[in-house]
C-alpha cells in the first residue's frame, strides 16, 4: 500500500458569495465523497485551504495571494493509500472538484529511508 | 450503605450476605492495598482480601453477623497486610543482609475511608488499563478487580471458560508485577495519553454486554452497567473530568436505553426500527442528552463524541435525521475506519439520498465475504422493490453467518417474502 496526495485545483471565484445553506449543500457534498473514500478503509486525511496566502520568492520578495500569478488554486487536498495510483484515480472520481470544472492532480507521496 | 448493611446483616445467613458485600467491597479492599503498597503486588492484594473474606465466612457462621461487616472486613484485611508486610520486611532482612526493603522503617497500615476508596479505585482503573497489558487482560482484570466479578462470571460474560480467563488474568498481573505503575492522578499530561486506553476498555466491556443477544441476558446487562460505572468514575476527578468521557457516558445512556426492548419474544435480537420506542428508558435517554451536551464543551471531537451523537439521532424522530447520521458517519470514518461502520454509513447513505446510490457506495467496500454485506445489499434491494436480487443476498448472507440468531433473523426474514 502506498499514500498518494490529490491536490484539488480550481479557478477561484472571488465574485461568488454562497448562501450558509448554499455553503452547508457544499461540504455536504465534499464530505458525502471523502465518506465514501474513508467507507474503504483507504482515507488518510484531507485539509481545505483558504484563499488567504502569501509566496516568498528567491530574491526575498512577497507577493500577496497565491493566485496572484495563476488562473487557478489548489483548493485542498487528500492524502489516501491504495495499491497504485490508478486506484488513487479512481477514487478521485465524483470529487466535487471535477463538478464544478476544476481538476484532481494525483501524486505519489515519497518515502525515505533514514 | 453502610447503615443499610448494618440494619440487614443481623438477621442474614452469612451464606447469603458475603456475596453481595464480596461485591461491593472485593474492589474496594484491593484497589486500597495495590495503592498503598504499589501494584508490583496486586497478587498479594489479591489473596489478602480474599484471605479476609474466608475469615469473614468462618467466623461469622458460627459467631454471627458483626454490627458493621464492611468496618470488620477493612480491620481483617488491614491487620493482614500489616502483618504479611511485616513478616516478609523482616525474613528479608534476615536472609539478605544487604536487602533494602521497599518499605522503609516501620510497615504502615492502609487507611479505608470514603476518599481514599475512591482515589484508589480511580487510580487502579489507570493501572488495569495499562497500555504495556494486552486488551483482553485488561478487560480480564478491570472486571476482576474493579468489577468484583469472579473467575466464572468473566468467564459467562465473555463468552469463555475458566482456564482462558485465569491465564489472561495471570498475564496482566504478572505484567503489572514488573512494571509497578505509578498513577498519578494529579498529572494530567500522563493522563491525557492514558485516558483513551482506558475508555476504549470501557466501551469494549459495553459493547460486549450490549452486542450479546438472549444468552446470559441478566449478566451481559451487568458488564454495561459496570462500563458505565466506571466512567461516571472519571468524571469525579478534574483531571479526568473530560469532555470525551461525558461523550461515552453519553454514548453509553443512548444504547442502554434500549437494553430491555432490543431483544424480541424469541431471544432474537431487534433492529432499531422492529424495536417498540415506548419501552426505551426516557430517563436514560434525558441523561444522554445532558452529558451529549456537556461533551461539546472540549476541542477536540472523538469517536465517542460521534458515535453518541449518532446514537441521540436514533432517538428522534427527526425529519433530518438520516441527513445527520450520514454526515456522522462520514466523520467516524474518517476517524477510524470499521467495516461496521462503512456498512452502517451505506444505510445511512440509502436514507439520505437513495438506496440506488447507495448500492453503488455499497459495490466499493470490497465486503462480499461478510454476512452483513448481503443483509446491506438485501435491505437495499427490498427499498428498491426487487425480491429475486433480495433473495439471492439474504441466502448469500445466511451461507456466510455463523451466529445462530442472526440465521434466524435473515431466514425469518426470507419467510416474510414469501407471504
Amino acid at each position: 500500500m502506498k499514500d498518494f496526495m490529490m491536490l484539488f485545483h480550481s479557478v477561484p471565484n472571488m465574485e461568488y458569495q454562497p448562501t450558509p445553506e448554499e455553503i452547508k449543500a457544499e461540504i455536504d457534498l465534499w464530505q458525502d465523497w471523502i465518506g465514501g473514500i474513508a467507507a474503504q478503509g483507504k482515507f488518510k486525511s484531507t485539509n481545505a485551504l483558504g484563499y488567504q496566502g502569501k509566496t516568498m520568492h528567491s530574491d526575498g520578495t512577497i507577493t500577496d495571494g497565491p493566485y496572484a500569478e495563476m488562473k487557478e488554486i489548489v483548493g485542498g487536498y487528500l492524502i489516501c493509500t491504495t495499491e497504485t495510483i490508478e486506484e488513487a484515480l479512481e477514487l478521485s472520481k465524483g470529487c466535487p472538484a471535477l463538478a464544478q470544472g476544476g481538476k484532481v492532480e494525483v501524486r505519489d507521496v515519497m518515502i525515505f529511508e533514514d | 450503605m453502610n447503615e443499610d448493611h448494618k440494619t440487614k446483616a443481623a438477621g442474614e445467613d452469612p451464606q447469603d450476605l458475603i456475596p453481595k458485600l464480596f461485591k461491593a467491597e472485593y474492589s474496594n479492599l484491593v484497589a486500597v492495598l495495590c495503592n498503598f503498597y504499589g501494584f508490583k503486588n496486586i497478587q498479594q492484594a489479591e489473596d489478602i482480601v480474599s484471605e479476609a473474606f474466608i475469615q469473614a465466612m468462618k467466623t461469622w457462621s458460627h459467631k454471627g453477623i458483626p454490627d458493621n461487616p464492611k468496618a470488620w472486613l477493612r480491620k481483617v484485611a488491614t491487620n493482614k497486610s500489616t502483618d504479611y508486610y511485616r513478616r516478609n520486611k523482616l525474613q528479608n532482612e534476615k536472609i539478605f543482609p544487604n536487602y533494602k526493603s521497599q518499605i522503609s522503617g516501620e510497615v504502615q497500615a492502609p487507611v479505608f475511608n470514603e476518599s481514599v476508596i475512591q482515589d484508589s479505585q480511580l487510580k487502579t482503573i489507570f493501572a488495569v488499563c495499562h497500555p504495556a497489558l494486552s486488551i483482553d487482560s485488561q478487560i480480564c482484570l478491570a472486571l476482576r478487580i474493579l468489577s468484583g466479578f469472579n473467575i466464572d462470571e468473566i468467564a459467562t460474560a465473555l463468552l469463555s471458560n475458566k482456564e482462558s480467563i485465569n491465564k489472561k488474568l495471570y498475564r496482566g498481573k504478572k505484567k503489572l508485577k514488573e512494571i509497578n505503575p505509578d498513577i498519578d492522578l494529579l498529572d494530567g499530561s500522563d493522563l491525557g495519553d492514558r485516558i483513551d486506553g482506558v475508555l476504549r476498555i470501557l466501551y469494549l466491556i459495553f459493547n460486549e454486554g450490549y452486542y450479546r443477544t438472549q444468552a446470559e441476558q441478566a449478566i451481559s446487562q451487568d458488564l454495561c452497567w459496570e462500563a458505565m460505572r466506571l466512567a461516571l468514575m472519571l468524571t469525579q476527578q478534574k483531571s479526568t473530568n473530560l469532555a470525551r468521557v461525558h461523550a461515552l457516558i453519553a454514548l453509553m445512556c443512548f444504547h442502554a436505553s434500549r437494553l430491555n426492548s432490543r431483544i424480541g419474544a424469541e431471544g432474537q435480537l431487534l433492529l432499531l426500527d422492529q424495536q417498540d420506542r415506548s419501552h426505551w428508558d426516557s430517563n436514560l435517554i434525558t441523561k444522554g442528552q445532558q452529558y451529549l451536551n456537556q461533551s461539546a464543551r472540549g476541542a477536540r471531537v472523538s469517536k465517542y463524541h460521534l458515535e453518541a451523537a449518532i446514537a441521540y439521532w436514533h432517538t428522534t424522530d427527526s425529519e433530518d435525521k438520516w441527513n445527520n447520521v450520514l454526515r456522522l458517519y462520514n466523520k467516524l470514518l474518517q476517524l477510524e475506519y470499521s467495516p461496521y461502520t462503512a456498512l452502517n454509513r451505506t444505510f445511512a447513505y440509502a436514507k439520505s439520498h437513495s438506496p440506488e446510490k447507495a448500492l453503488k457506495e455499497a459495490l466499493k467496500l470490497k465486503l462480499d465475504d461478510h454476512h452483513l454485506y448481503h443483509s446491506l445489499i438485501a435491505e437495499l434491494y427490498h427499498m428498491i422493490g426487487d425480491k429475486k436480487k433480495q433473495i439471492k443476498h439474504l441466502d448469500q448472507a445466511i451461507g456466510l453467518a455463523s451466529n445462530p440468531h442472526e440465521i434466524e433473523l435473515l431466514n425469518q426474514k426470507k419467510k416474510d417474502l414469501h407471504r
